[in-house]
């Protein structure tokens, strides 16, 4: 009897990169920044928002694939960034580009109160406990003291502005190649952070958190510094998509979003950082396109996408490409 | 309590919901020792080394390490000490390579956090070429080099042990807790072992308590054991006098009422 055992995601963490690796990164990067010259203004919002997902996906893999913290709210998060960018835009007239940081620092931190009594909690009472947090927020942005700031349940809006330094360049593929610059500073950082140690001690916590605890890990304190930055890159991402949407309210950060960001990072791939991409890719087009196949019931329709993918590929898209790339690899040895 | 123990534990009780799984245990591990210990399953062991990881916290007693109380020590802070252990139902990080597994094991020695690792300052990969090149060494000295870029899950369960044995080595512990490393081993294995807790201890300079069921390792690599049966101290001293105790024999054998 032959016993077909499921290869192991072995380098979940990534490694150095290869030449051809290295060189798709880089062509990737110069068609990326190619696109918005080439492409409509409707589609190059629909790409501005692929990047922005992208930079959310991220945050919540760093946290629910490296980590093992499943989160069912990060649309809380994102909330708060673009909250954040909409209010000191109108209240304190801060430059949209300086208050991105800001958005994260403020994420960072609601973040990393949030993960102060989620810490006591594992597994499905975690995802309870940030679900809850995802079912309260729209509520708290309606919350009446708060109107003065958050624009009630009206919500607020978010104004365009010129491109700076007089480039040739309209507000929206600005913002596209603004967005992507940042993407691609956060994916970097990203990347170094989860090659390097601290990618090595919150990977083993996820994997067994007593042994983990046993060589000297501060587990608390990582999973509390995961859950910091992992919010932090969403809420930069929700910075980046007010200016994008131009407008925040209350109904736009529901539980619905929470949800496509997890499904976003499973389809995608979890732990992997190029999943985050992917994963973008298909909570941006793929509702749009089980529209286009039936209005009646386009969610029946995305629902059969999201089963047909994790049938095919049970590590999600990265997982997937990565099988396909080391067959390739040994047809190529042999 | 002799001048140069290591470790001395005094007096330590554990009791899980009314079950007594240690009663006033006490003894000493002199620096440079092997020291096994040994007892029929549920004799308290495990729970000992639970105690010296500070997994558990014992009801009553004291453990001092290096002289220092190791009681009040938060479980994260112990590697740091020179602590380092292996498990008994072996407790590796599955998805992660050999390598990515040992260099867990030199955390406690690392000094890279989230700003620096994310911005890999130079500091950063300097101290990642350190810690290559002491995983290299653990590699080469457990003989795991065919697999040190494969994932834990899918090595033997012999390999696996090394594996345990190289992470815990990573940690530069000044004193080894080793939880039955012959458990599920072949009669080649454990005479390897044998020279292996040896040769590591005499390379390393580093003391080792020993919790294992295989009597003939026991007995020919300790230089001194102590016995636990149902939670107390029955035996302790060297293997010979051990292995004659009369409540060791009875607690392995039994006895004719």
């Amino acid at each position: 009897m032959t016993v077909r055992t499921e290869p192991v995601m072995a380098a979940a963490l990534p490694k150095a990169w290869s030449a051809w690796q290295a060189t798709g990164v880089v062509a990737l990067l110069v068609i990326a920044v190619i696109v918005p010259f080439a492409v409509s203004s409707f589609h190059l919002l629909q790409l501005t928002m692929v990047v922005i997902y992208a930079i959310a996906l991220l945050g919540l893999n760093i946290l629910t694939g490296y980590n093992g913290q499943i989160s069912l709210g990060h649309g809380a998060f994102y909330a708060v960034g673009a909250y954040t960018m909409a209010i000191l835009i109108e209240r304190a007239g801060m430059p949209y580009w300086s208050i991105v940081p800001v958005a994260g620092i403020v994420c960072f931190i609601v973040g990393f109160l949030f993960g102060l009594p989620a810490l006591r909690l594992e597994g499905h009472y975690l995802a309870l406990s940030t679900f809850a947090l995802a079912v309260a927020t729209p509520q708290l942005l309606k919350f009446h003291a708060l109107e003065k700031w958050t624009g009630g349940v009206q919500g607020t809006f978010v104004p365009g502005f010129a491109a700076p330094l007089g480039l040739p360049l309209a507000w929206d593929q600005w913002l596209y190649l603004f967005s992507l610059g940042i993407a691609a500073a956060l994916f970097f950082f990203a990347w170094n952070l989860l090659r390097g140690s601290t990618g090595i001690a919150i990977t083993a916590i996820r994997d067994h958190p007593i042994a983990a605890k046993t060589m000297g890990i501060n587990i608390s304190l990582y999973k509390l510094l995961t859950f910091g930055v992992s919010a932090m890159y969403t809420g930069i991402a929700g910075a980046l998509g007010a200016l994008v949407a131009q407008f925040v309210s209350p109904d736009s950060f529901t539980i619905f979003l929470s949800l496509s960001l997890l499904v976003g990072a499973v389809i995608g791939g979890v732990a992997s950082i190029f999943g985050a991409i992917f994963g973008a890719l298909f909570i941006q087009f793929v509702p749009n396109f089980a529209d286009q196949i039936s209005k009646a019931v386009t969610w029946a329709v995305y629902g059969l996408f999201m089963i047909t993918f994790m049938y095919l590929m049970p590590n999600g898209i990265a997982g997937f490409l990565k099988v396909i790339g080391e067959r390739l690899r040994r047809r190529r040895n042999s | 309590m002799s001048s140069d123990s290591l470790l001395s534990i005094r007096d330590v009780s554990v009791r899980f919901a009314g079950i007594v799984a240690l009663d006033g245990v006490s003894f000493d591990v002199a620096r440079g020792d092997i020291c096994g210990l040994i007892g029929p399953n549920g004799a308290g062991k495990t729970t000992l080394f639970n105690c010296l990881s500070r997994l558990y916290t014992p009801a009553a007693g004291t453990i001092a390490f290096e002289g220092a109380p190791l009681l009040g020590v938060a479980a994260h802070k112990i590697a740091q000490l020179g602590i380092g252990r292996t498990f008994q139902n072996l407790a590796l990080f599955r998805t992660m390579t050999v390598r990515q597994n040992i260099l867990v094991g030199a955390h406690a020695h690392t000094k890279a956090n989230f700003v620096s690792d994310a911005l890999r300052l130079p500091s950063v990969r300097a101290e990642e070429a350190r810690l290559a090149g002491e995983a290299d060494e653990l590699i080469a000295l457990l003989d795991l080099g065919g697999v040190a870029d494969v994932a834990v899950d899918s090595l033997t369960f012999a390999t696996k042990k090394r594996v345990e044995l190289a992470r815990a080595l990573a940690g530069k512990p000044k004193l080894l807790l080793l939880d039955e490393p012959a458990g599920g081993l072949n009669h080649d294995e454990v005479e390897q072992l044998r020279t292996l807790i040896g040769a590591i201890r005499d390379r390393l300079k580093l003391t080792v308590l020993l919790v294992e069921h295989h009597m003939n390792l026991v007995m020919r690599v300790s230089d001194k054991v102590v016995a636990l049966d149902f939670g107390r101290k029955i035996a302790d001293g060297t293997p010979c006098v051990v292995q004659n105790d009369p409540d060791v024999i009875r607690a392995y054998l039994g006895t004719a009422a």
